[in-house]
């Protein structure tokens, strides 16, 4: 059962291959797997750094979002007047297309990186802020009424209560940003790439379209993917262990 | 203990909870809080444990203040313990956030798991264990600091008939036993659990009627089984306990009509 997954895709790989063989398609429609594996073999330093430059803007930005977003939950969580201002333009930053603003951000900020962990930030931060404020504020009222009654202050109520009973919610948010921050940092790339700033895979995804080379397009594609699959499942692992000893 | 005056609540929707009520509970007595649901039973409750403010009236402590944090045990009408945690650490939880140190509060907590047959059990967590061993655990952590008050909140509702009676005469056996206020809607566990049983009626809630003048616990003569030592369903078919329902019942009957 475990192996059914390699196998589909060995599968559906063979199948490409075959396909693509037999209708005699040229490489700038549809490459072939060979081809692909070929265009990454050609240049494994060049797509190797480049992937490590986005995979450091995704880490960068889940990392401002857990700290933006956890801190504004908290916030929120603490005082009704933050909620009420807060809330609105989180959620006016959440639906705002990042791809229409992110022109601006690069112009605003200036420094290349920056601009680009600010807008995956920016897709990023939403669903780690909003879980966590829900998790905070769906603590249980009897357990609230039992750290009450045994004269608990606001930061043990915080720290023994409301954070550890906000943690499975915040981890689902989690999982969902860690994707979210690998497609935010892509589209700054792609705006960023657009204006001539090179870095990250999106830049040499938009550089090998310009040049016909499409193997090479789809080896950085392949990479982008294994990336977010490997922060699911790595956002996944960390979810086990934490909730590992809780119901359900 | 406490003298209750005329206390009210009103909720923000207009629903009175609770009116009028004067009650007095002395130290050492285990008071049943006994109607239908709605009548304010556990508001009355909320109200003593200082978890709500009342609308009207006073409540008046002898000692001049509510019991302060680790003199009140509360236990709720769902086991309410932290998911996450074990048994012991649930138990030991208001030591903990009175900054006792971790010794003490382990100590504590293995001495109050024993005193409700839990031993053995420190390192379960809450889904690990039986709804009669969660609500356990409940009320071991109610008790960890032997409380001089203990409030609880229809503890047994929610479980099965041979875990519930397994609990009662629990509470019954209890030592040293702290000034109890129980709410409850069953006729049977009030008449069980009970030295003084307060009838209270709905819509808006009130407390109708009291019955006084119960003896102390073990309060049926050794020879009908409520005794110490004596078989525990045997006691639930003794004479004695028989009468006391019919008592009760009579008593409601008086206020329905």
């Amino acid at each position: 059962m475990k192996a059914a997954p390699a196998l589909f895709a060995v599968l559906t790989l063979a199948m490409w291959e075959g396909a693509v063989r037999a209708a005699a398609l040229p490489a700038y429609i549809l490459p072939t797997p060979s081809a692909i594996v070929g265009a990454f073999a050609a240049a494994p330093t060049l797509l190797l750094a480049s992937l490590a430059s986005t995979l450091l803007v995704t880490s960068v930005a889940l990392a401002a979002s857990v700290a933006l977003g956890v801190g504004l939950a908290l916030l929120m969580q603490a005082s009704p007047l933050a909620r009420a201002a807060v809330l609105p333009w989180a959620v006016a930053l959440q639906v705002t297309p990042v791809v229409a603003i992110a022109p601006l951000i690069i112009v605003w900020v200036g420094d290349p990186f920056a601009s680009l962990v600010v807008c995956a930030t920016i897709v990023a931060f939403f669903p780690v802020f909003s879980n966590t404020a829900a998790g905070l504020a769906a603590t249980p009222r009897p357990l609230l009424d039992l750290f009450r009654l045994n004269g608990a202050t606001r930061w043990q109520t915080l720290r023994l209560l409301r954070l550890p009973a906000a943690l499975p919610l915040f981890l689902a948010g989690l999982r969902v940003s860690g994707g979210l921050a690998l497609v935010g940092a892509v589209v700054a790339e792609f705006v960023a790439g657009s204006g001539g700033v090179a870095s990250g895979l999106a830049y040499r995804i938009l550089e090998a379209g310009y040049r016909l080379q499409i193997p090479r397009m789809f080896a950085a594609l392949a990479l982008l993917s294994a990336a977010g699959i490997a922060i699911n499942a790595a956002l996944g692992w960390v979810e086990r262990r934490l909730l590992g000893a809780r119901p359900g | 203990m406490l003298t209750l005056e005329g206390v009210g609540r009103r909720f923000p929707n207009g629903t009175v909870a609770l009116e009028g009520a004067a009650l007095r509970i002395e130290a050492g007595e285990t008071v049943a809080l006994l109607g239908p649901s709605g009548c304010g039973k556990s508001t009355l409750l909320r109200l003593i444990a200082g978890l709500d403010t009342p609308d009207g009236g006073t409540l008046r402590w002898d000692r001049g203040a509510p019991p302060g944090p680790g003199r009140l045990g509360y236990v709720f009408q769902d086991p309410t313990l932290l998911p996450w945690a074990t048994a012991a650490e649930n138990v030991a939880l208001p030591l903990r956030l009175q900054r006792a140190t971790p010794r003490e509060s382990e100590a504590a907590a293995r001495a109050a798991l024993a005193r409700v047959g839990l031993e053995g059990f420190g390192q379960a967590r809450s889904h690990e264990l039986s709804g009669g061993m969660r609500m356990r655990v409940s009320i071991a952590r109610a008790l960890v600091q032997t409380p001089d008050l203990l409030l609880m909140d229809e503890p047994f509702a929610a479980l099965d008939e041979f875990t519930r009676h397994a609990l009662q005469d629990d509470l019954v056996a209890l030592a040293p036993k702290p000034t109890t206020v129980f709410v409850t809607h069953s006729v049977y566990e009030a008449a069980y659990v009970a030295t003084r049983i307060v009838l209270m009626s709905p819509r808006p809630g009130r407390i109708v009627n009291q019955l006084e003048g119960l003896p102390p616990l073990p309060h049926f003569p050794p020879e009908e089984g409520r005794g110490e030592g004596a078989d525990p369903t045997a006691r639930r078919f003794s004479p004695g306990y028989a009468a006391l329902v019919a008592r009760i019942g009579a008593a409601l009957a008086t206020t329905r009509a």
